[in-house]
């Protein structure tokens, strides 16, 4: 693995590796000094073209807990306005002695362009709507914590599918760690074509929760409102929500998970959210030690892990 | 001045294709035979010889926007692929909306072009959809093709009575078909490669409804319509029909659209990035066919000349547009197969008899100007660069068969060398 | 050395280890994976029987204190598991093969992370020198001089399907 851009095609057995690295390093953050000296003299840059203060704190303490340095670049301090190329950006940042680029774009495969304009491994930390491995991993962490492994578990990701790169890097991680997915929207937040998809899809929610183990709520983007993707929040909540009623209605060891932020009262019930079978502290720690994984992965010596 | 001959190829005359040699004197013709002699020689080896080829879709980016392309480099890079003539599309800064921009346009290509250049003119005022251009005084200008490239004429009404007063004129209206809401904020096609990259997409209806709209409106007003740069299936099964149904209707195809598809955009590469978007393999298999069984007319480059910088960024931001006059013949060859008659109708004759373009496109005579091209259809070569003042192209390091030998504009070679 | 020395070795230490800490109870024996493991599970099994009171080994990974990551390959993170307080024990770290020093200059950086033991004591199936710090074994079961371009090589059944001590000509383990 030279770089973490996708999680489709990652193997399973790559990612099980990264499972037990990011155990080792959840356990690392347990410590009374939770710190180890695996990356230290390495440097480290966050590059956020769009604004994410919540991932970038979790890379950012993921790198400084294995000692490396890290700088940061972000587009509000940047140079974008003055019409510099994205290349142009990435070779000038490079050229200060950085080992790893950690990248967040709003734009689908801006992390690929620099993989291939720098020589240097890459980790998308989100593009577009394509993929936000990083999240996938932390996802699978906290579902193997709690049920042993994926295998055969039955996970239904809920909510705005299109437009979603949780949704994307959470499927094709979580079935090929052997979960059987399936994504759960109304029609105009599912996606247009989906061939060879590893995923069935649905409108109907409850008929999707009745025998998941986990089900995943994705953000509504409320900026996106009602009455243009779908008819309006109160409607959304009402067939796609995690109500009470619903929660109610879930295997006895069924838990939610969420990316965060969470919005309260919409995809997810206030007290849902504040359940013990809701994971969405765990999933932030996790996120912590998943990214230490990849950065150790990524710059810790030749590996074919 | 002393005579040039082409010798050894197959040139293509009003007869059909002939094994001979041809002279040119002056700006002319003068000969046609065997075993001709004159000091400046182009040996064409076998190769085809036939009408200089004629691009109905560049752009030249001149004026406004020089540090993309202007009217030298641009036909600089026609000559190279073989162009003794184009059609400049319109939307420059600021737009070919009056005659006084379309005379800049050929009187500039007229100074510094290696091809001739026809300006194109907008529909609308601005290129904004709702007011009328000055039709009247571009066509005393000499623009015959009128198109507001770039945009699709979103109202209906305004599209009618523009068809009307270009009908009585006797010009053509060139579309965009790509419908503006439906593919607002779209980036590529609206396929299993866009869902997966979960970029917006722009479905093949966005040509559908345009087209289908736009005949009903050709069916009012009797006006001559051309679709530019077709890229759907059902693109390709509309003009079929309305062919079949008699309407004065044409279509092109780049020739991008010829060989790529919508996995090439994977990559997120954005020299694969325009408007219409690269469609399914199954769009571009139709195109083909059709493009050989005579629906398409023929194939133009939409030639869009971009800087580096503009699109060494990620997909979404970079402007649309590849250039593509420097392989348009090699991709046109290799798609249509060994036909040279079909060859030249597609990238010659067609688009000069479609753009009005009256020096152009016709098969070789004596005393006829003598715009001609040299073009080997066997040549395997694999382009690694351009003369363009752009590099925006898909085609770098990927072979192509055939290579354009010779171009020669009004007895003057543009591109080649004599031996 | 065959399966039935490495036996008879692991109980040899165990004699050590239980005559130089009178009495066992601030021992805590931490193998270093991955062979270092099944090392520290055999002493912890003679420790049983010498103390007649049950003694389990725990692991301690080094791979995130590593300072050659940049030059060899890497393998998976071992398990790291501790199985009491270290502050005031005293630790017995177990592995395989003492060479450079430098796994077990990791090791120790790793232990100052976890607790603060009151001594540390090392002990290896096979010593065979060229040492590139100031690191000895206090229980050695066998020193074997060799040279650098030899392997050296423990296996225990378990985590390699013979067991035993194998030296040869070949790339350094």
């Amino acid at each position: 693995m030279n770089h973490l851009l996708t999680t489709e095609g990652l193997s399973r057995e790559v990612l099980e590796g990264l499972l037990t690295d990011a155990q080792e390093f959840a356990e690392v953050l347990e410590r009374p000094i939770p710190k180890v000296p695996a990356l230290r003299g390495r440097t480290v840059a966050t590059m956020f073209f769009e604004p994410s203060t919540r991932t970038k704190m979790s890379f950012d303490k993921a790198a400084k807990a294995l000692s490396a340095d890290t700088v940061a670049f972000s587009a509000s301090t940047s140079s974008l306005s003055k019409g510099e190329s994205l290349k142009d950006t990435a070779l000038t940042v490079h050229a200060m002695g950085i080992d790893l680029m950690i990248v967040r774009h709003g734009a689908t495969g801006a992390p690929w362009r620099l993989a291939e304009w720098l020589d240097i491994p890459i980790v998308n930390a989100g593009d577009g709507a394509h993929q936000h491995p990083t999240q996938a991993l932390l996802d699978c962490l906290t579902i193997t914590q709690r049920f042993g492994s994926l295998e055969g578990l039955k996970i239904a990701i809920v909510g705005d599918i299109r437009h979603s790169r949780v949704a994307r890097s959470d499927m094709f991680a979580m079935s090929t760690l052997g979960a059987d997915v399936t994504l759960v929207g109304p029609p105009t937040l599912l996606p247009v074509h989906m061939d060879g998809w590893p995923a069935r899809t649905s409108t109907d929610l409850d008929a999707a929760i009745e025998d998941a183990d986990v089900v995943y709520l994705l953000r509504v983007q409320t900026e996106r409102g009602g009455g243009s993707v779908f008819p309006s929040l109160p409607e959304y909540t009402k067939r796609y929500g995690m109500t009470n009623d619903r929660f109610s209605r879930l295997k006895a060891k069924a838990v939610v998970l969420h990316p965060g932020p969470m919005n309260r009262g919409v995809e997810i019930s206030h007290d849902v959210a504040d359940d013990e079978r809701a994971l969405v502290l765990q999933q932030v720690s996790n996120g912590v030690a998943a990214r230490m994984a990849v950065l150790f992965a990524l710059l810790g010596g030749d590996s074919d892990v | 001045m002393s005579d040039l001959i082409i010798t050894g190829g197959t040139v293509l005359t009003t007869d059909g294709p002939i094994r001979t040699d041809l002279r040119i004197t002056d700006d002319r013709v003068s000969e046609i035979g065997q075993g001709l002699e004159a000091s400046n020689v182009i040996d064409a080896n076998e190769a085809w010889v036939g009408p200089g080829l004629v691009d109905m879709h560049s752009h030249l980016r001149d004026p406004g926007q020089d540090w993309k392309e202007d009217i030298a480099t641009g036909t600089g890079a026609a000559a190279v692929g073989g162009y003794t003539a184009v059609l400049a599309m319109p939307n420059t800064i600021p737009v070919v909306d009056n005659a006084q921009i379309a005379l800049y346009v050929s009187e500039r290509g007229r100074r510094v072009g290696s091809a001739d250049v026809y300006p194109s003119g907008c529909l609308t005022m601005g290129g904004d959809g709702e007011r009328m251009a000055h039709i009247d005084e571009m066509w005393d200008a000499g623009v015959r093709v009128f198109t507001d490239d770039g945009t699709s004429v979103e109202s209906a009404a305004v599209l009618r009575l523009a068809m009307e007063y270009i009908a009585n004129l006797g010009g053509l209206v060139a579309q965009h078909a790509v419908d503006g809401a439906m593919s607002a904020h779209g980036y590529m096609h609206e396929g299993s490669v866009s869902s997966r990259l979960g970029m917006h997409g722009i479905p093949s209806e966005a040509e559908e409804i345009v087209i289908s709209r736009d005949l009903a409106l050709v069916r009012l007003t009797g006006v001559s319509y051309h679709v530019q740069h077709l890229s759907s299936m059902v693109g390709v099964g509309l003009i079929r029909q309305a062919k079949a149904d008699g309407l004065p209707v044409t279509a092109e195809v780049t020739p991008h659209h010829l060989v790529f598809d919508h996995t090439d955009v994977a990559s997120t590469d954005a020299d694969f990035k325009m408007m219409p978007p690269l469609r399914s393999a199954e769009d571009r298999d139709a195109l083909v066919l059709g493009l050989q069984d005579g629906t398409i007319d023929i194939v133009a480059t939409d030639h869009a000349p971009h800087a580096p910088r503009e699109k060494e960024v990620p997909f979404e931001h970079a402007p649309n547009g590849v250039i593509g006059l420097e392989w348009a013949a090699s991709v046109t060859n290799s798609v249509i197969g060994d036909d040279q008659v079909r060859f030249f109708a597609a990238l010659s004759s067609s688009p000069a008899r479609i753009a009005q373009i009256t020096d152009h496109g016709h098969a070789i005579t004596i005393g006829s100007t003598a715009n001609l091209v040299v073009f080997d259809p066997t040549e395997r070569w694999t382009p690694t660069d351009s003369v363009s003042r752009s590099r925006n192209a898909p085609y770098f390091g990927r072979e192509l068969i055939g290579r354009v030998r010779a171009t020669v504009r009004a007895g003057q070679l543009t591109h080649g060398s004599t031996a | 050395m065959n399966a039935e020395d490495l036996g008879r070795v692991a109980t040899r230490i165990a004699h050590e280890i239980a005559e130089r800490n009178h009495g066992l109870k601030n021992v805590v024996l931490l193998g270093i994976p991955t062979r270092g493991v099944p090392f520290a599970d055999r002493i912890a099994v003679a420790l049983t029987d010498i103390a007649d009171q049950p003694l389990t080994a725990g692991s301690i990974d080094i791979g995130m204190y590593r300072d050659d990551i940049d030059t060899r390959p890497r393998t998976r993170l071992g398990p790291t598991n501790i199985p009491e307080d270290l502050d005031g024990k005293t630790v017995v770290l177990a592995d395989d093969v003492l060479f450079t020093g430098r796994t077990i200059r990791a090791a120790l950086d790793a232990l100052a992370d976890l607790g603060r033991p009151s001594a540390v004591q090392l002990a290896v199936v096979i010593d065979r020198g060229h040492r590139e710090l100031p690191i000895r074994a206090d229980f050695v079961g066998k020193n074997i001089p060799t040279s650098t371009s030899e392997r050296v090589s423990v296996r225990f059944l378990g985590v390699d399907d013979e067991e035993g001590v194998w030296i040869g000509e070949g790339a350094s383990p």
